[in-house]
């Protein structure tokens, strides 16, 4: 039993309900606290008003615009999505977890959780940013599909390091200098494809970025659970 | 029939040798008691059996009906009770039963819960956040927990920790009706409790 088990994952019904249980508890445990939400919330908010005062509204570049939208998302997701698994280190929960758990259903669970997160911040950012920026509003719904598409690669890129960073000293910090060298390939993406859309781009002019999010996002995802039982057991 | 093996089972923390060449058999129906002085590491090798920490050399297997139990089987079918085990604080008793039945993927009704609280002696309190408890009161939680898929493993580490002499008379009964049917390990200092156990492990530190 003690043998590492060198297998390939499989996932099964029975894994993803355990992974939804999972997700059930961490969802109702942040809607009693409201702590992640909150941190990103307050963080992502104050950045964007104090980036609407500084840089005034209107005129700004379609690529700087997208690098100051990307850089908010990716400050403000560095706040709150490692608290996902700080938390089950800082309550003492861990151990149960993973006495009881299996490693992939946590790994499932956590990933949907920061998923639903990343969705909710959205949600609220976007339409914040096209008001305090004054962005034209001709591909609004091209943007959100690139900004669904980011969420999908930020949750898979950091859920991973979120648990790796979990145990250490000071995870705060840490959370975001590994983050980075992992994220920066889909932030250059995305401030790329931002500037095209919010320049009039059609989806045509972005498909090559969507294709390298959803392929980026695929091999983190996969990477992810082949790796996550290493970083999750002792 | 179930059946645990130790075999040659050694852990190491960097230099520091915990324990080593640990070798054991339990058959349905044994009980073991480890014993021995503080920081000898008793925890750390249950913590070891149940893949908590990897070995530094030995095997630990698992059996039912002659098979050898797989990781997430091992995992469904033994449970552990410490008092360094936390639940969640901000779920009720009855969120944290329902929560690790889900994990484990074992259905429970509402009435298996209430039936497991009354018979920790937390009849009533089924709906309070468990951080209102005290810590007696988590330690029966625990029990309630571990004893949710009638485990054929249990694990018991401190067993009467924080109990008052009505939670201890509880566990005891507990302990005496499951080790007839089941597996049971304890980690312990206290006669009372190591002397429920028919065989005895003493560490050395």
């Amino acid at each position: 039993m003690n043998e590492r088990n060198t297998a390939l994952p499989q996932i099964s019904a029975g894994l993803i309900s355990k992974a939804l249980a999972i997700y059930a508890k961490d969802l109702r445990l942040e809607l009693r606290s409201r702590y992640a939400v909150n941190t990103i919330l307050m963080f992502s908010i104050t950045t964007l008003a104090v980036v609407s005062y500084s840089l005034g509204q209107g005129g700004l570049s379609p690529r700087l615009l997208s690098a100051l939208y990307w850089i908010i998302m990716f400050f403000s997701s560095m706040a709150g999505l490692a608290q996902v698994f700080i938390r089950e280190e800082e309550a003492g929960t861990s151990l149960v977890l993973r006495l009881t758990a299996e490693p992939n259903a946590v790994y499932l669970g956590k990933l949907f959780f920061n998923l639903t997160l990343l969705l909710v911040m959205t949600v609220i950012i976007t339409p914040l940013f096209f008001i305090f920026m004054d962005v034209p509003v001709d591909n609004v719904l091209l943007f959100v599909l690139m900004a669904l598409f980011a969420v999908i690669a930020l949750c898979s890129a950091t859920t991973l390091v979120a648990a790796i960073i979990a145990r250490a000293a000071v995870k705060g910090t840490l959370f975001a200098v590994v983050a980075f060298p992992i994220i920066i390939v889909p932030m250059m993406v995305l401030v790329t494809g931002g500037a095209k859309v919010l320049d009039g781009g059609s989806v045509g002019d972005v498909s090559a970025e969507l294709q390298l999010l959803v392929a980026y996002s695929g091999v983190m995802i996969t990477a992810s659970i082949l790796l996550f039982r290493f970083v999750w057991q002792e | 029939m179930c059946r645990l093996s130790v075999t040659n089972l050694a852990k190491r923390f960097g230099p520091r040798k915990v324990f080593s060449d640990i070798s054991f058999q339990l058959e349905t129906g044994d009980s073991l008691a480890v014993v021995g002085p503080n920081g000898s590491g008793k925890t750390t090798l249950l913590m070891t059996i149940l893949n908590g920490y990897h070995p530094t050399r030995g095997e630990v297997t698992f059996y039912r009906g002659g098979r050898r139990l797989a990781e997430s089987q091992v995992r469904t079918s033994s449970s552990l009770v410490a008092p360094y085990l936390n639940f969640y604080d901000d779920l009720t008793a009855e969120e944290n039963l329902k929560f690790f039945a889900s994990v484990t993927g074992r259905n429970v009704t509402g009435k298996e819960i209430n039936s497991l609280l009354d018979r920790v002696g937390l009849e009533g309190r089924g709906m309070d956040l468990i951080r209102a408890y005290s810590s007696g009161m988590k330690q029966r939680l625990k029990y309630a927990v571990a004893l949710l898929g009638r485990p054929e493993f249990l694990f018991l580490d401190e067993p009467t920790s924080s109990l008052d002499e009505h939670g201890k008379r509880i566990v005891f009964d507990m302990i005496e009706e499951y080790r007839k049917n089941g597996i049971l390990v304890i980690a312990t200092n206290e006669r009372e409790e190591y002397s429920l156990a028919s065989n005895l492990c003493r560490l050395d530190q």
